[in-house]
């Protein structure tokens, strides 16, 4: 700040020049910036691009001709009726275990975020401070640290390698509640909760009608964090779940990937895959990138 | 504390009806009952899957688990080992080879991505760029594709034949070998910086938006250039921001696993134990040995946690 303060005299000089000249450097830099942004963009979609074009070839056609180019055949319906029946449409088993596992869990973590968070906000108990604290150390805690003492922990309790050996860890979102928190704190009014007190209404009432609206921001961003956390894990289900009928996605497609030495035609299979695997979530990264952003700095400027 | 917290809650509970007879009691009761009802499910949960197994990792790593005759027929001791698995997992050379190699990665892959997403998210922000909402949507794409499938698709733009990267080098001459000892690690950099740099610059274009407009016209009006704004308004305050992904990309270094792992079955200069996760997942399913897993597992937490909190630390005193 203090340096901006020198620049002071600065202004009449910048005034006096010709209203042209900063027009043009205006269109020079605007041309600079966007063509940057293009070439950065091609980075970024390259290999989305070329999945798509991989998808449409034949296995002999994906060695012979150019990764970036389609091939004259265009075997596309073929490659994707393939990856559906394949071993008995396993893979829209994978997409539906996929769906269920981060369905299910971020719409439940998010809702014991919600719950977790405004109890925190809004009233005062003893050893709220260490709950928190103990819970923001979560936040830091490496996911994959957690998972091989859980596998443990679930082998003894006889629930690894079931649905809920992916499912419960899913369940707990400890940025989710840190998120809450500090949304609480700011948009829920007191006074409000007090009022619906008044009246008469239950706490928990209260938090299920006037809470949980207030908090409906908060509660988006938290739920897309838990959904793709959830979609996007690997190690978790790799540690827990050695039955290939509940793999997600991600385990089924290495799965597949894994044969391709021995199997070439899976190399159809895996690119058929991966392109249909990536088009649900990648549709919904480009919508809802919009309602994303407002929650995610909540916790950061703090 | 016991004494003035009753009588806290009645005060704030009480004022507003004033005495309402038999309503005063009830009333506290319920408000001191409901926070912990709220946080029942998660605080369960939380015990079951980050305390509970953070205490199992401790209490495993520090025990040695002797099997009784030839295939452990004869029963199974268990007794307090102090600090074996801990000396054993540090003997090991590969799993302090993985480490470094971490540390490695993460002094070039950290600042590459920091750097990158600032540039990014101050291009996208700037009055300059066309487009905005279409750039944003394309580099955040990635984020949604799963680490496994990214690496999937990148690792069929390394392998030799598949490649048109490869096909396109040719062309001038050039003959890179994306999978090599030495290039391996940069391979799985540019998957990792594919993957999140859109994620980490969304948080920084976040906080970007939080600037207040007056601030910007202030320092046009100072006759300030963009470059100026850049350094002296936008830098300073979108510092929270940077510290947040500096954080989380180094947490997510010493937690490089999928991409490491998938690109194993294409790049045979990528060993078992080539990141410290693939080392303990190693060590736990393929050699059966959980306590040292356990001991490698509590190792990287640890040397997470130092490393955030020592960021943390350094990036405090040099704002003060």
């Amino acid at each position: 700040m203090t340096t901006l303060k020198e620049s002071r005299p600065a202004p009449p000089a910048a005034g006096k020049q010709s209203p042209n000249k900063p027009q043009r450097r205006a269109r020079s830099s605007t041309i600079i910036v966007t063509g940057l942004l293009l070439v950065v963009a091609l980075y970024f979609l390259a290999p989305v691009y070329w999945v798509l074009v991989a998808s449409t070839k034949s296995t002999a056609d994906l060695f012979s001709t150019n990764g970036f180019w389609f091939a004259p055949t265009f075997s596309l319906w073929h490659n994707i009726s393939q990856v559906l029946t394949y071993d008995g449409g396993i893979f829209v088993r994978w997409f539906a275990n996929s769906v269920i596992y981060a369905g299910v869990g971020a719409l439940l973590a998010t809702y014991f975020a919600a719950a977790g968070g405004y109890a925190l906000a809004k009233y005062e108990f003893r050893g709220r401070n260490l709950v928190f604290g103990t819970i923001l150390a979560g936040v830091l805690v490496p996911g994959t640290a957690t998972a091989l003492p859980l596998f443990l922990l679930f082998s003894q309790l006889g629930i690894a390698n079931t649905y809920a050996s992916v499912l419960i860890p899913s369940l707990v979102s400890p940025f989710g509640i840190f998120l809450c928190r500090i949304y609480a704190q700011s948009t829920v009014d007191s006074a409000l909760i007090e009022a619906a007190r008044i009246d008469g209404a239950g706490e928990l009432r209260i938090f299920h009608t006037i809470g949980l609206k207030l908090l409906t921001p908060a509660l988006v961003t938290v739920f897309l964090f838990q959904l793709v956390g959830i979609w996007n894990n690997y190690f978790l289900p790799l540690v827990m779940l050695s039955d290939v009928e509940l793999y997600p996605i991600t385990l089924g497609l290495n799965n597949w990937l894994s044969q391709v030495d021995r199997l070439p035609e899976f190399y159809e299979l895996t690119t058929g895959g991966v392109l249909l695997s990536i088009i649900p979530l990648g549709i919904a990264m480009v919508i809802l990138q919009r309602f994303w952003r407002g929650g995610l700095t909540e916790g950061s400027v703090k | 504390m016991t004494t003035t917290h009753p009588s806290d809650q009645q005060q704030r509970g009480t004022t507003p009806q004033g005495n309402t007879g038999n309503r005063v009691p009830r009333r506290p009761k319920a408000q001191s009952r409901a926070p912990w009802i709220l946080l029942a499910p998660f605080l369960a949960l939380f015990l079951l899957t980050f305390i509970l197994p953070i205490l199992v990792a401790i209490a495993s790593s520090f025990t040695k688990v002797t099997r009784k005759g030839l295939f452990g027929e004869a029963g199974v001791t268990s007794e307090f080992a102090w600090f074996s698995n801990y000396a054993q997992a540090l003997s090991d050379g590969n799993f302090v080879a993985s480490i470094g190699r971490m540390f490695l990665f993460g002094i070039v892959q950290v600042p590459v991505m920091i750097i990158l997403c600032t540039v990014l998210a101050l291009m996208l922000e700037s009055t300059s760029a066309r487009w905005p909402g279409f750039f944003r949507a394309a580099y955040f794409l990635p984020y949604g594709v799963p680490g496994v499938i990214a690496t999937i698709l990148w690792s069929f733009l390394y392998v030799p034949g598949l490649s048109p990267l490869i096909d396109i080098a040719g062309m001038f001459g050039l003959e890179p070998d994306f999978l090599g000892p030495n290039t391996v690690l940069w391979s799985i950099a540019n998957i990792v910086l594919w993957s999140y740099a859109g994620y980490n610059m969304l948080i920084i274009v976040a906080q970007l938006k939080t600037i207040p407009v007056e601030l910007y016209e202030a320092a046009r009006v100072d006759g300030a250039t963009t470059w100026r704004i850049a350094r002296s308004i936008q830098l300073p305050l979108i510092k929270p921001a940077l510290v947040l992904t500096t954080v989380f990309s180094i947490i997510g270094t010493l937690q490089l696993f999928a991409e490491a792992q998938v690109l194993k079955t294409v790049a045979p200069s990528i060993d078992s134990q080539y990141t410290p996760n693939l080392s303990a997942y190693s060590t736990a399913f393929a050699y059966n040995d959980y306590n040292v897993a356990a001991a490698q597992a509590v190792l990287i937490a640890a040397v997470a946690l130092i490393l955030s909190f020592a960021f943390l630390k350094f990036s405090n005193r040099k704002s003060s």
